[in-house]
């Protein structure tokens, strides 16, 4: 049981960092970002050239994934989803911009890095074990204890700061905050660029464990729509709670289901699909966002 | 509902070109393959056909491919493991998709916007799942070797030919996916022009004041969403057939995303705009085949540039005048 537990902190907090960036975007501009599983994917990849190929230290590595994903969110955001929206007569069609950006970065992903599995070498090594009722490798704690440390500071940044307050503030009405004098343009593209940043950076920590490989975006970014919806779209909190939520289901159906086979996620998607019909705005969301 | 004189050449010309023009083409150039392709192209039309008809009540439909492989497998294990005729399995696929979508939509056509969308996302992955663990569809091996259709004949007369004795089956089954496509895209035009398609419209644009004047959205959302469910299992029953096999992965979230692509690149505004985006989407990844491994890069590329310069879909150039259909 503890084992379970821990399991579902460690999947939990991994995932709460993907839906914070998918949400962040998708409050800022009503954009689904298909592409968001392939922004992982190279922070992870980031992470494994600069430490795995370079043998520059870990915490360069991670900075790198972070910086190269800001860029290129920034980039995409700027010459493509704005003049988009804006020339566009349904919100919708940034939906075929996203998943063309998604297609684009998997054909950019099997050009430079190939298809093949990677990985990097531990950072730390060791185990913990309690008792053999809690066996935890310690870069999985690591790991772990870095996602919660970047989720505090990214809701630092969103609370206390004027960029976090902008951003409040763009989310909750565009029109206001353009009035107050915030300038929309510019705030977009830097909550774009930190939502990919998230996402990096989470494919960054990631690789040190599970390694990475061209096919993991698709996946991830399905999963990381599942936890904005249990949470409620465009919600942070929502967001967190729907990680966590995934987590713990993932780890505890892992562990009970294991001897029917693979119907964990069968009946995951089930139960969200019923929860869904009984409260359609998700746990914290506004009704019809 | 008439038509002007202009409309029927468009028609009549569209008509020739597919029916007539394509096979002499081929014939010529000796692209056999572009039959498969082509093929393909008007299946994926049909099905793509439904997810416009969710757009049209202003939904975002990611889950086509989920009543596309409902429809193979229905089809599938009709043909293989029931005996039925594949042209009575056909409709059958497209009836149980309907309902199918009549169970699902009662709860989550409830949702709107965003949810719905990444519902019916979910629901793709769902109906895979199902396909794997159910026993009746032998799990990720699939239903395969599933017979070419039979012939079909009424009081002795022979109305289809049996495809098993024929030469070259891949004109008949190109010629068969046209005229399904014609006949789809034909009700489609019927439903839009009609009392419901005005209905659907201005759903579209407010659902709660549709409904303060007394339009039954409920009722109706349920109806197109069956419709649109009925076309995906049927485009999805003729393409088992055609690859005379099915599996779980035959229709993934990655397809159901494509037929969603196909209706925005082809216009959302205009009922032959699933048609043209089915036909550019798939016909210009195969010609980018000889690319190789850059094939996907200036694909998405070309994806992305499109929908940059037209964000309201390819027919959106023709009609920039304000001339909404």
């Amino acid at each position: 049981m503890e084992q379970i537990l821990a399991n579902g902190v460690y999947l939990g907090s991994q995932y709460a960092m993907i839906a914070l960036g998918l949400t962040l975007i998708f409050a800022l501009m009503n954009v689904l970002n298909f592409a968001h599983g392939q922004m992982y994917v190279i922070g992870g990849f980031v992470t494994y050239t600069v430490y795995g190929q370079l043998g520059l230290p870990f915490v360069v590595a991670l900075v790198m994934s972070c910086v190269t994903l800001a860029i290129l969110g920034a980039l995409i955001e700027k010459f493509l989803f704005a003049p988009v929206i804006k020339g566009s007569a349904r919100e919708e069609s940034t939906m075929l911009l996203a998943a063309g950006i998604a297609f684009f970065l998997d054909a950019l992903i099997l050009i430079i890095f190939g298809e093949k599995q990677r990985g990097v070498p531990k950072i730390v090594n060791g185990v913990f074990n309690y008792d053999f009722r809690l066996i935890m490798p310690y870069d999985r704690i690591l790991i772990c204890g870095l996602a919660i440390l970047s989720i505090v500071a990214f809701i630092g940044l969103m609370q206390y700061t004027k960029t976090g307050r902008a951003l409040r503030a763009l989310a909750q009405d565009r029109t206001a905050a353009q009035l107050m004098g915030v300038n929309v343009d510019r705030y977009s593209m830097i909550g774009f660029a930190l939502g990919a940043m998230l996402a990096g950076l989470v494919g960054g920590l990631l690789v040190t464990i599970t390694g990475v490989n061209l096919g993991m975006g698709g996946p991830t970014s399905i999963k990381a729509f599942m936890m904005v919806m249990i949470g409620g779209a465009g919600v942070i909190s929502g967001a967190i709670w729907g990680g966590i939520i995934l987590g713990f289901m993932e780890a505890i159906g892992l562990a009970v289901l294991s001897q029917y086979g693979d119907i964990t996620y069968l009946l995951i998607f089930i139960s969200l699909m019923i929860f869904l019909a009984i409260r359609p705005q998700g746990l914290m969301g506004k009704p019809w966002g | 509902m008439g038509f002007s004189s202009k409309q029927m050449m468009g028609l009549g010309v569209f008509l020739f070109a597919i029916f007539v023009g394509v096979p002499l083409l081929i014939g010529a150039t000796g692209r056999w393959d572009f039959y498969f392709t082509l093929t393909s192209v008007a299946l994926l039309a049909i099905a793509s056909a439904g997810v416009w008809l969710t757009f049209y009540i202003g939904r975002i439909n990611i889950g086509q491919g989920a009543f596309a492989l409902i429809g193979a497998y229905v089809s599938a294990i009709l043909v293989v493991k029931a005996g039925w005729s594949f042209w009575l399995s056909l409709p059958a696929a497209g009836l149980f998709a309907a309902l199918v979508a009549v169970l699902i939509g009662l709860p989550i056509l409830r949702l709107r916007g965003v949810y719905f969308a990444m519902i019916t996302l979910v629901l793709t992955q769902v109906v895979t799942l199902t396909a794997l663990a159910l026993p009746i569809t032998n799990g990720a091996k699939g239903i395969s070797n599933i017979p070419l259709p039979s012939g079909l004949s009424l009081f002795g007369i022979p109305l289809i030919p049996d495809f098993g004795s024929m030469e070259n089956t891949k004109l008949a089954f190109y010629l068969t996916a046209c005229i399904l496509m014609v006949v789809t895209y034909a009700a489609l035009y019927r439903l839009v022009n009609s009392r419901l398609g005005h209905l659907c419209r201005s759903m579209q644009q407010n659902e709660e004041l549709a409904s303060s004047i007394g339009v039954n959205i409920a009722y109706i959302r349920i109806v197109i969403f069956a419709i649109s469910s009925f076309f995906g299992g049927l485009g999805g029953a003729m393409f088992g057939s055609i690859a005379q096999s099915v599996y779980p992965s035959s229709f993934q979230v990655a397809d159901s995303v494509n037929f969603m692509l196909n209706c925005f690149l082809g216009g959302l505004g205009y009922v032959f705009g699933p048609m043209l985006g089915t036909l550019v989407l798939y016909f210009g990844w195969d010609l980018l085949f000889e690319f190789g491994k850059y094939q996907m890069l200036i694909y998405s590329t070309l994806l992305i540039l499109i929908i940059r310069f037209l964000p309201n879909g390819l027919l959106s150039i023709r009609f920039s005048k304000g001339d909404k259909s």
